[in-house]
């Protein structure tokens, strides 16, 4: 029998505010153990929470960035279960009345484009981290388990795929553009190292053609775009194997674990999960109206999909539009600055994508402190363009501008790489390079073509590379045929 | 009505660790109490009216401001264990 | 010694015929005359109510006067936090907590000058009518020190009435504040919900959870909430429109304004006295200008139901912090969920355990819709009742408890029975409104009764305006007689 794998995802996004997402509490990387923790996120008897407006900005920019419609109202919900890393035992998050609903993510695998749905974006608060230690003198038992709360009340955007993923590939280059995604926004670090993006996956399988989903299986604990895939593609094999050997796929969660390069059951010791949600008394509803979300949307960066688009319509084929899209903003501004003041877009494409990252990289220097304005990478082109320069003085000339000699043109003269434009001393130069060579001369009028390039060499030869080859052509062609 | 109480479920779910003699009495007074609170379904008709704020507040929120936190040893000095640091409690069971 | 109020004592305060450090002296010497028997107190802060008032005397005596609570001593509800006063909410399970902070609240009552005695008695975690639920020992009335001062605020109910204090704050819940307040024949008061911040308040239902004093008379009420009322960024749920003057409508009267009596609090379950002394009032109010109609609001009588859903779901969730971890309590275990399940099982008594049980089985998979679904409908009902009620009259008012003061055991053992003693103030906690008590008279035994005055959201200057004619009329002024413990 064939098998189809039938994939969602569920990613956690860690919002990079400069405060917690129900008290002020600053949210950061490393500090030292409960250092950054206040009545509200310890869960002190009393504290109350009250939510962080960037960080419901963020969620918003969010949805907005996966084409989602925002509710015009949402609650927040308490969702109850007893976890030592949570310090009330509950976590504000929300359960059926989401912010961000019904979006989707293009995803491009093997150069084949699909639309996956998603399903909600929520907010929700992060826990704090437990350690396993062993042992510590306690009186009982040979290990305890340390507790940091710097990290509780660290607000949280869960992103939740539709079951549409169809292969370990797709759900990677799906983790990969929601992550590409998100950074661009700026809403989060996205790192995933850092565990400031999280990805779980929900995996089933189903026979061929059929349209009900098979027993899901959730997949934790990968921390790489690399684990992921791996994960569930093991994950796939697994419950082929073992439906294929008249075994059942059981509904549980199992933890990835990297260096065996397998699944196992997490086996909790707690049966089926009642969370018991009701909506948070603490809080209020919220009402995303349409002021709200235009202030979201008006400062919302362009995102790589839609930048491909814009850069594809303004001349640029697809591959280099990719390469660009994909390049530092700084690059990415130089372009737009050039473009801007009259170059062509192609041409400063390259440029900013070929010789320029290339110095950047050769000099080891920030893109943010290029010295180069896009001004001057348009008079750059333009002399090219013009036949002032040739493409290879060219780059001599970017060297010079990179270097602080000055606007292009300046440059050229400087450095004495004008090229030869003048009819008349070509030509003059022409007739002395034909005078001297009559056998060349007199094949080509017989017609033989490739005497041109050596009549055509001897001129920039005597013209030190000067000459624009272009005008030299056609000057050799007008003597044969005069 | 709910004369069907899994007690003991429910004092797991809220982690009270209750004996079986406990357990049932608290099953049998919980019966009594949820027999008088059933009453709720006598209601007619549907309400016009949302649960929510009665003075009709939304969107409460903060800026995005980092406020001083607590003091560690303050805060640690409650617990009734730390180390380093850190909060301290007994092994998790899981995995 | 006359038992003085804050309107009287602010006089003295500032003619200079009296000092703070004086009025706290008499303050705590009625205290330790009392304390014995009433047990009003879990905490006395003896030196920093000191402190406290030596500051309030300098202050007046340099002209700076920080308003009418200036110099005045206060007593605290228990499950208010203070900030390095050991603050327990009468349970076991957080002996010997030290907060690091202060509620909003108290930073209030704080910059208001006034002088915090220390923290009072409650029934645990403000769950139950009677302040027998407290983990160290149960309040007595001082009316009758074999009775009940009410709850769960019973402890600065008896401390107002006994002397201790001058104003106490309490909690209301389902009637914390008004039913110990007409239990021991003084004013409660809970104030429209989301006007008197939540921040520090250790939580019990979150959306009906109201703070509000505890006082000698009316003026003394409305002195008090103004200086603890406002917006408070750090609580969501915090009004943050126009706070009405509460002072306008004093000295008014009655005359022109529609009142009604609630038809469905009377009746049986009532004690014949009760029910005589409120028709009285309700007659005198008539005969001062009164137009006083029966009102009929139904659902009242499911709202004791919906109560008893709504408040132990939400206290099922405020309570799972206590597991622990970060303070209070800890028994041993081998895993981290057995130690949990160990220190809840032995650091909560067992009215707490009964709620947070029915709670948790009230929003658990299969019975949410039936019990806790339902309840939030009933509760809107009952908004649209009083909301219909009031598009007829000003106040509606009723009896505060259908009982006087009760025995100390007496309902110990009969949750259902307890439960009952709040079937007057349980609507205004679902409706969000405001509403006080106000003593209106002894019973044949001598034991006080309270009227209560309800008023739609944000009507407390309507409220306080009826009340204070009720007052006058009633012409409370009895005094418990407690027979002092020689020394």
């Amino acid at each position: 029998m064939s098998w189809e794998s039938v994939i969602g995802i569920e990613v956690h996004v860690e919002l990079a505010t400069n405060s917690k997402m129900f008290c002020g509490c600053a949210v950061g990387f490393g500090e030292p153990p409960n250092t950054s923790v206040c009545p509200t996120c310890l869960g002190l008897p009393g504290a109350l929470p009250v939510p962080n407006q960037v960080a419901l900005d963020s969620i918003i920019a969010i949805g907005l960035a996966f084409d989602c419609s925002v509710a015009p109202t949402s609650v927040f919900h308490r969702k109850n279960y007893f976890y030592a890393d949570l310090p009330k035992n509950y976590q504000i998050s929300q359960f059926d009345a989401p912010i961000c609903l019904e979006g989707h993510l293009d995803v491009t695998v093997d150069g084949q484009t699909r639309r996956v749905g998603i399903e909600r974006a929520h907010m929700e608060e992060d826990t704090g981290k437990s350690s396993h230690v062993g042992d510590g003198g306690r009186i009982h038992g040979a290990s305890a388990t340390l507790l940091d709360f710097n990290r509780a009340g660290v607000p949280l955007v869960e992103i939740v795929s539709k079951p549409e993923i169809h292969s370990a590939a797709e759900a990677r280059a799906y983790a990969q553009s929601l992550r590409a995604v998100v950074a661009e926004l700026g809403v989060s670090d996205a790192r995933l190292e850092e565990g400031s993006i999280r990805f779980d996956a929900n995996v089933s399988i189903r026979p061929i053609g059929v349209e009900t989903l098979g027993t899901k299986v959730e997949v934790k604990n990968m921390n790489s775009f690399r684990s992921l895939e791996r994960a569930v593609q093991y994950e796939i094999d697994r419950q082929i194997a073992l439906v294929e050997s008249d075994g059942a796929v059981v509904q549980e969660t199992r933890h990835w674990d990297e260096e065996a390069g397998l699944t196992r059951s997490m086996r909790s010791k707690e049966g089926s999960s009642d969370y018991r949600y009701f909506a948070e008394p603490d809080l209020t509803p919220m009402e995303m109206d349409e002021a709200w979300i235009d202030r979201v949307a008006a400062t919302l960066p362009e995102l790589p999909a839609k930048r491909i688009d814009r850069y594809v319509g303004s001349g640029l084929e697809v591959s280099l539009a990719e390469i660009l899209s994909g390049a530092e903003a700084p690059i990415r501004e130089l372009y737009e600055a050039a473009v801007g003041a009259g170059a062509d877009a192609r041409s400063a494409a390259n440029w900013v994508t070929g010789e320029i990252t290339a110095w950047l990289r050769r000099e080891e220097t920030d893109a943010d402190s290029l010295p180069l304005t896009g001004t001057q990478l348009a008079e750059l082109i333009s002399l090219v363009d013009e036949g002032k320069v040739s493409a290879s003085a060219a780059k001599d000339v970017l060297n010079g501008v990179l270097d602080g000699e000055g606007d292009p043109g300046d440059v050229a003269t400087k450095r004495d790489l004008i090229q030869i434009s003048d009819a008349g001393t070509i030509e003059a130069a022409v007739d002395i390079v034909l005078a001297d060579n009559p056998d060349a001369f007199a094949s080509l009028r017989d017609g033989e073509e490739k005497v041109l390039g050596f009549l055509v060499g001897q001129v920039m030869r005597a013209t030190q590379g000067k000459a624009d080859p272009k005008l030299v052509n056609d000057v050799i062609r007008e003597r044969v045929s005069d | 009505m709910p004369v069907e109480i899994d007690i003991a479920h429910v004092a797991r779910l809220a982690r009270l660790g209750l004996t079986e003699p406990e357990l049932d009495h608290y099953r049998d007074q919980l019966a009594v109490i949820l027999e008088h609170a059933a009453r709720v379904q006598e209601l007619e008709g549907e309400p016009d009216v949302d649960v929510t704020h009665p003075l009709g507040v939304v969107n409460a929120f903060r800026p995005d401001e980092v406020r001083t936190s607590l003091d560690r040893e303050e805060v640690l000095g409650q617990a009734p264990e730390a180390r380093d640091g850190y909060f301290v409690v007994p092994p998790a069971l899981e995995l | 010694m006359d038992a003085p109020n804050i309107a009287t004592a602010g006089e003295k305060l500032r003619d200079g015929s009296l000092t703070a450090v004086q009025l706290l002296d008499g303050v705590l010497k009625r205290a330790a005359d009392t304390e014995a028997q009433i047990h009003a107190y879990l905490t006395i802060d003896r030196s920093g109510a000191i402190a406290a008032a030596e500051t309030a005397d300098r202050e007046l005596a340099a002209g700076v006067d920080r308003g009418p609570l200036h110099g005045i001593p206060v007593a605290l509800k228990d499950n208010m936090v203070t900030r390095g006063l050991e603050t327990t909410a009468s349970s076991e399970i957080l002996s010997g907590y030290l907060p690091p902070y202060d509620a909003t609240v108290v930073s209030r009552l704080r910059e208001g000058g006034a002088v915090i005695v220390g923290k009072t008695n409650l029934d645990e975690f403000a769950m139950g009518s009677s302040t027998e639920n407290s983990a160290y020992g149960p309040t007595y009335n001082p009316w009758d020190i074999t009775r009940i001062p009410g709850g769960s605020s019973g402890g600065s109910a008896a401390a107002v009435a006994a002397g201790s204090a001058l104003v106490g704050l309490g909690s209301d819940t389902g009637g914390s504040i008004r039913q110990p307040a007409a239990l021991t024949g003084v004013v409660g008061m809970k104030p429209t919900y989301g006007t008197v911040s939540r921040y520090g308040l250790i939580a019990f239902a979150s959306s009906l959870d109201q703070i509000g004093p505890l006082s000698r008379t009316v003026l003394d009420s409305a002195l008090t909430l103004k200086a603890i009322w406002g917006h408070d960024p750090l609580d969501a749920t915090s009004y943050r429109g126009e706070y009405p003057d509460l002072l306008e409508g004093i000295g008014d009267g009655v005359e022109g304004l529609k009142v009604g009596v609630v038809k469905e609090l009377s009746g049986e379950g009532y004690e014949s006295d009760v029910d005589e002394r409120v028709s009285a009032m309700v007659d005198q109010l008539g005969r001062a200008g009164a137009e006083v109609a029966e009102v009929s609001l139904p659902t009242f009588d499911i709202a004791l139901s919906a109560y008893y859903l709504i408040a132990p779901a939400e206290c099922s969730a405020n309570l799972a912090r206590f597991d622990g971890i970060r303070y209070g309590l800890r028994e041993d275990g081998e895993t981290t969920e057995e130690m949990m399940s160990r220190t809840r099982a032995s650091g909560f008594g067992p009215e707490v355990t009964r709620r947070i049980l029915l709670g948790t089985y009230a929003l658990s998979a299969g019975y949410y819709d039936a019990f806790y679904g339902q309840a939030q409908r009933v509760r809107s009902a009952i908004r649209d009742d009083f909301a219909r009620a009031y598009s007829s009259v000003d106040v509606l008012v009723s009896p505060t408890s259908p009982t006087v003061a009760f025995k100390a055991g007496e309902r110990t053992d009969d949750p259902l029975a307890m439960y009952l003693s709040d079937i007057c103030t349980i609507p205004s906690n679902l409706s969000g409104d405001p509403a006080i008590s106000v003593p209106i008279g002894l019973d044949s035994r001598g034991l006080p009764i309270g009227f209560q005055v309800m008023a739609p959201a944000l009507g407390e200057p309507m409220m306080y305006r009826v009340a204070s004619v009720v007052e006058q009329l009633a012409g409370f002024d009895a005094q418990p007689s407690l027979e002092l413990v020689a020394g």
